[in-house]
């Protein structure tokens, strides 16, 4: 948890705060920020990638099926994507839902 | 050997500069500070200091350079005085936290407004609470001594912050002093190569100096505030060391003729010289008057502080700064507080003096003496007088 979350105590913090493993970020969850997530209409998407190159944080991946799937783990549920999507796929849909 | 020779105590902080093989000098000229970095850009254009003398645009750039240079494991020293650590007083913040052991002599001088080059201890109260180390010179050998001591703190792998040498503007920064210059095998014995405990490299990539979120923030002071707590049985060791080696034991706390004093002043810099004067002539009437000299500012030595001034009736603060918080001086509301929680505290009354390079007289510290003992037998509330203000 502590790993995810970035919280851990001061004593096990490196000299002077620094980020002594390199890409460690991707060990923070930042998707717990969200309050609403992208879901995609794959009967309406076309593959364009629009959301995969817009997406701030590079959460789209392509499948094998070349359809964009975000990873919910980093998704701070910004909406850029749905706003940027030229086929109306994707929508922004409560998390309470 | 060392040799006792006759210096300009500028030059003589620039040579234990030179003598601790300083790798890199970002700096800006400001007076008084000014002739210790000309001499150190004299020592690199000469070739007798083999270093990087980066002539920076301003004082903002001389510690982000200082920073930068430090974080990738560079030896590294600056200089400055008052407007000049004003405009770099933001970056001064930065090198504590990240943990950077940069050496810097301020060469004290007053704030502006009014404008002002002289000296008085108002730059040093700006950065008093920046987390840098902080040590006190009195005259032109302790600032030769205490510029490696700075460097040798500084570095240690169990304190790793950025050290002050502060030394008063003009009356020691522009004086020739006789001054015992240590040879390079002296210094070499009590100042190893510095061995960076994590430093910026390509082979081995770190991020120093990230964004604090709202989750670590407060961690990450935590153990900057133990680590500057820590720093002061290293500082204490490494000046018992240096006593050691070359004769010239420093102390937090320093105390002149205490015993038995019923009365105290406290001092800060050079003006501590005049004050033991002070306090000679007042023995030598009679007076049961001591001296209390804090050469260890930050972190601020309580202890050491207590032990001092232990016993006295009376102690009267002088401060060379206004605070401007409607009671006096900054050193005198640290020694309050320092007080606090002592049962039999002292009285205290609060002088400040010598603002701006206004002289300070023996018949001065002896108006101090006088009147702390004065408003004590009065019972006024502590207060505090502003020395040789024209009414």
């Amino acid at each position: 948890m502590a790993k995810e979350t970035g919280m851990v105590s001061w004593k096990d913090l490196a000299l002077g705060c620094a980020i002594v493993k390199p890409g460690s970020s991707a060990e923070l969850k930042t998707g717990d920020w969200r309050s609403k997530r992208p879901e995609t209409d794959y009967e309406k998407c076309i593959q364009c990638g629009q959301c995969y190159i817009f997406c701030p944080d590079m959460v789209y991946t392509q499948n094998e099926l070349g359809f964009y799937q975000p990873n919910l783990f980093y998704c701070k549920g910004c909406g850029i994507c749905a706003r940027e999507c030229p086929a109306d796929a994707i929508s922004m849909v409560e998390e309470s839902e | 050997m060392a040799k006792r020779v006759g210096i300009e105590v500028s030059l003589a902080v620039s040579e234990a500069v030179k003598l601790a093989n300083v790798d890199v000098v970002a700096a800006y000229p400001i007076t008084p500070q000014t002739h210790i970095v000309e001499h150190l850009s004299e020592l690199v254009a000469d070739g007798d200091l083999d270093a990087e003398f980066i002539p920076v645009e301003s004082e903002h750039s001389a510690m982000s350079t200082c920073c930068g240079s430090s974080a990738a494991g560079a030896r590294t020293y600056t200089a400055t005085s008052s407007q000049g650590q004003a405009l770099m007083l933001e970056i001064c913040y930065i090198a504590p936290a990240l943990r950077l052991p940069i050496v810097m002599s301020v060469a004290n001088r007053s704030l502006s407004g009014p404008i002002s080059i002289w000296n008085d201890h108002s730059d040093m109260m700006m950065s008093r609470d920046t987390g840098w180390i902080q040590t006190v010179a009195e005259n032109g050998q302790e600032a030769f001594d205490l510029t490696l001591h700075a460097f040798r703190v500084a570095e240690d792998p169990r304190v790793l912050l950025p050290v002050i040498n502060n030394l008063d503007g003009f009356t020691l920064t522009h004086v020739i002093e006789p001054i015992e210059i240590l040879d390079q095998e002296e210094v070499d014995r009590y100042l190893p190569p510095y061995q960076p405990q994590m430093r910026l490299d390509p082979e081995n990539p770190i991020s120093i100096g990230p964004v604090g979120m709202p989750e670590v923030f407060t961690e990450a002071k935590k153990a900057q505030d133990e680590a500057i707590k820590n720093a002061k049985s290293v500082i204490i060791e490494a000046w018992q060391e240096f006593g050691d080696l070359f004769g010239r034991y420093y102390k937090p706390v320093e105390t002149y003729r205490t015993d038995g004093a019923e009365t105290l002043l406290v001092t800060m810099g050079s003006l501590s010289e005049t004050a033991m004067t002070a306090v000679d002539q007042m023995r030598a009437n009679g007076k049961d008057v001591g001296l209390v000299r804090i050469r260890l500012f930050r972190p601020f030595p309580f202890e050491e502080f207590l032990e001092a001034v232990a016993g006295a009736k009376q102690i009267a603060v002088m401060d060379r700064a206004l605070g401007l918080n409607g009671a006096g001086g900054p050193l005198a509301t640290e020694v309050k507080a320092a007080l606090y929680d002592v049962p039999e505290r002292p009285y205290i009354w609060n002088y400040v003096a010598g603002l701006a390079g206004r002289d300070v007289t023996i018949e001065n510290f002896v108006e101090m003496a006088d009147g702390v003992e004065a408003a004590a037998a009065d019972g006024l509330p502590a207060g505090y007088t502003m020395i040789n203000v024209r009414e």
